[in-house]
């Protein structure tokens, strides 16, 4: 089907209509896709490609939802189930900046945890199960020593999941649970746990968690008072392109009376890469691919760069549109900027990240890495903080 | 739109040296693939991407070149040296088949000690108790064994293929650059005897691959200069069947071509060329790969490389001008490299495939098609 129409509606800026993106879902000409989702992020950020320094943090993996296909989460008792307390986290942030490999670790030195401007990151990014036992006021101590020690990182925390829970185990209402996250320092929201609005097919992939409304809610309560997010949507199960489609279009509508949304971060659904396990909490993650049945590999790259592509045309109201690289593989996340990606998420410390006798570790990019993935795609790179200011200019 | 004379095979004024160069260095990706797409479905019109069930069986990892960027050869004295034995050999093969296989590629290194009757025995008792091609020997090892034994290539090659090798794999090409090779591979055969061996082969109607690996330390007049020089060779032999670009890649730790690259190796060849670092990116890839589908008109097949880029950028790579997964590398898709084994299945094959919208279809070293899937 020639793209034409669509491709004179890209041209004169009006806005794709639902039918506009399936008939792009459906088409074949990813050359075309990428041409014209480049303009479009051309025109948005330049030829900007952004990255962001982050530590992520997971306070447990002891989760009442025990969603079928979370690989992460543990019940209370049961084996590898773990808990950090306050002052683990805070130890966390202030030391294990050196498990990241590269131009960060030479500028690390003994007195890292005072000197907060030289941390290697600019970012701490908080998600973890729901606990059964630890009450709300926990997580508001939480964001205040960390606060307290780091006044100059950025907090981005609890997914819609965990702060749907914390409103529930705290009888505070919504808007009162996050005004509360807000004063004891939470900074912005991440995107996870939308996974699929949907419901039938959310009903198949995690009927424990939050339904896309009551996601959307949160997300717009947040917004409200504030506090920005982002958002995902996870593909390559059960949905049709109808759903990711519909799913875009709730985003976009929310967007439009709000605009607190960040960016967009398309997630495709890898119940073979394992590796995924632990850094996106809130988005199933497959024990056993086989005992459920349900899932073949998603080995498809050009779905994830017309995933891209379509979301950066159709969520014309989306600041940016993020290849999340851990998720995608770096090599697909390079791609995805000549298809209208403009953010590659970052250097992603975390909290286990074993070293095996010089074995390069897959979790941690170096920041060297980074920019040369970026520089070798035509783009410029931006180091950014978390609201995509520049951070600092780099050569 | 430029350089729109490229864009159909019919019209193709074959490019040049020079043209070639430029195009490579100035256009944009969207744009070359475009270009290579269009010519892949005018040569292989039915959408079909096909891919070899094989076997890549490495007789022996003792080798006297030890290229830099080699993390398989080992000294004899190594305790990980080894030299496979027959029975070893023998049930490898027997699995090959039960598997669907129909093929072996079969390459080792360079043994001090192994003279052409080694390789002669070798061939004739694989042929003796098994139907099954095979692939073997890269330049590299045939003109060790010619040396060894004092033969010239055409000699030597006549009797390895009386002995039973029915074809050549297009490894050990590297860079066709003597510039480059000189510091990669300074003990390696140099360009023209490597081009001698093919040259040698397909007139003895061996019919061979063409391999290039780049992103180490070439620049792009290199990567021209190696296209050229298999399409001249092409021109007067038609013996190649499929051309097959990979790429180095130090900082990665999917597959790598013939084993896994040890981490200290790896190491070792970054300290020694800096620019070696990072290895080619997935653009690089895919710009090198359309620019040999564009610029290689006369080789019919490029082959996607998804053991050094992985499933869904060589799925990707189906539309920037290949034509071919490769082999399903019975051997080396389960690679132990930092205690993960990883594994990509003939289903997951088929799926990448489907998933672009092509047509999967098993082949053999001639690219005639056995089966679809
Ligand atoms: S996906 Fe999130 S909510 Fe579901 S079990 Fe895992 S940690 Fe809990
Ligand atoms: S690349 Fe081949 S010739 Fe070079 S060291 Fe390795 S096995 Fe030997």
């Amino acid at each position: 089907m020639s793209l034409k129409k669509i491709e004179d509606k890209v041209f004169s800026r009006k806005r794709l209509t639902p039918d506009d993106a399936l008939i792009l879902f459906h088409s074949e000409d990813i050359f075309t896709l990428g041409r014209l989702a480049s303009q479009v992020a051309y025109r948005i950020n330049g030829n900007n490609a952004y990255f962001v320094q982050n530590h992520h943090i997971n306070p447990t993996n002891i989760c009442v939802n025990r969603c079928k296909f979370c690989a992460f989460s543990r019940s209370k008792g049961e084996k590898g189930a773990y808990e950090l307390s306050i002052k683990d986290i805070i130890k966390k942030l202030g030391t294990e900046g050196s498990g990241v490999r590269g131009q960060g670790q030479d500028k690390l030195n003994s007195s890292l945890v005072t000197r907060h401007s030289s941390l290697p990151f600019t970012e701490v990014h908080i998600v973890g199960g729901l606990h059964p036992d630890w009450p709300f006021d926990f997580y508001l101590e939480m964001l205040r020593q960390i606060k307290k020690s780091f006044p100059h990182i950025h907090i981005k925390a609890f997914t819609a999941v965990e702060i749907d829970y914390f409103s529930k185990t705290s009888g505070l209402s919504l808007t009162d649970t996050l005004k509360a996250l807000k004063s004891a320092g939470l900074d912005s929201i991440p995107g996870g746990g939308a996974e699929i609005f949907d419901v039938k097919v959310r009903a198949k992939i995690c009927p424990e968690k939050i339904n896309g409304k009551r996601w959307l809610e949160v997300m717009e309560k947040a917004h409200s008072i504030g506090i920005k997010s982002n958002a995902t949507m996870l593909y390559g199960h059960h949905e049709t392109y109808e759903h990711r489609v519909e799913h875009m279009l709730k985003l976009r509508e929310l967007q439009d009376r709000t605009g607190g949304f960040q960016a967009f971060i398309p997630l495709s659904f890898h119940p073979k890469n394992t590796r995924l396990s632990k850094t996106v909490h809130c988005s199933p993650r497959p024990r056993s691919a086989k005992r459920g049945g349900l899932f073949t590999v998603h080995s498809n790259g050009i779905d994830d760069i017309k995933t891209i592509a379509i979301s950066r045309l159709f969520l014309d109201n989306f600041p940016h549109i993020k290849a999340y690289w851990i998720m995608l593989g770096e090599k697909i996340a390079q791609l995805s900027l000549m298809f209208g990606a403009d953010d590659l998420d970052g250097t992603i410390i975390e909290e286990k990240i074993t070293h095996s006798a010089g074995a390069l570790s897959e979790k941690a990019m170096s920041k060297a890495e980074l920019i040369n993935l970026i520089k070798k795609a035509g783009k410029v790179p931006v180091e950014r903080d978390s609201f995509y200011k520049p951070v600092k200019n780099l050569e | 739109m430029k350089n729109r004379k490229y864009q159909t095979k019919k019209n193709i004024n074959r490019i040049t040296k020079k043209e070639g160069l430029k195009l490579f260095k100035s256009a944009d990706l969207l744009g070359l693939g475009t270009m290579a797409d269009k010519i892949r479905q005018e040569l292989h019109t039915k959408g079909i991407v096909t891919f070899i069930i094989d076997r890549n069986i490495n007789y022996t990892n003792i080798c006297i070149n030890r290229c830099s960027f080699c993390a398989f050869w080992r000294d004899e004295k190594s305790p990980e040296a080894y030299v496979l034995d027959k029975k070893t050999l023998f049930k490898k093969i027997k699995e090959t088949i039960a598997l669907g296989g129909t093929q072996i590629l079969i390459q080792g290194g360079l043994h001090p000690e192994f003279d052409i009757n080694y390789y002669i025995e070798l061939l004739k008792s694989i042929k003796e108790n098994f139907n099954i091609h095979v692939h073997g020997f890269s330049p590299p090892e045939i003109a060790y064994i010619a040396d060894k034994a004092g033969f010239t290539l055409k000699k030597t090659i006549k009797i390895l293929k009386e002995a039973g090798l029915d074809s050549i794999p297009g490894g050990g090409a590297e860079i066709l650059s003597d510039r480059i090779r000189k510091k990669l591979s300074p003990k390696k055969i140099g360009k023209d005897r490597w081009l001698r061996v093919m040259e040698e082969a397909h007139k003895l109607g061996i019919k061979t691959t063409a391999t290039m690996m780049f992103g180490s330390i070439e620049k792009p007049e290199d990567i021209v200069e190696h296209l050229d020089a298999i399409r001249k060779l092409q021109d007067k032999t038609h013996g190649f069947t499929a051309f097959i670009p990979w790429s180095f890649q130090p900082g990665n730790t999917e597959l790598a071509q013939r084993t896994a690259y040890s981490v200290q190796r790896k190491n070792a060849l970054r300290r020694t060329h800096h620019a070696v670092r990072y290895g080619a990116t997935a653009v690089e890839y895919l710009r090198v790969l359309a620019l040999s589908r564009i610029y290689l008109d006369n080789v019919p097949n490029i082959q996607a490389s998804w053991v050094t880029q992985g499933l869904k950028l060589a799925q990707i790579a189906l539309r920037f001008g290949a034509n071919d997964f490769g082999s399903t590398m019975i051997e080396e898709n389960v690679v132990a490299s930092a205690g993960v084994k990883y594994m990509v299945s003939i289903n997951d094959i088929l799926n990448a495939i489907k998933g672009a919208s092509l047509k999967p279809a098993q082949r053999d070293m001639y690219y005639n098609i056995i089966g679809y899937m």
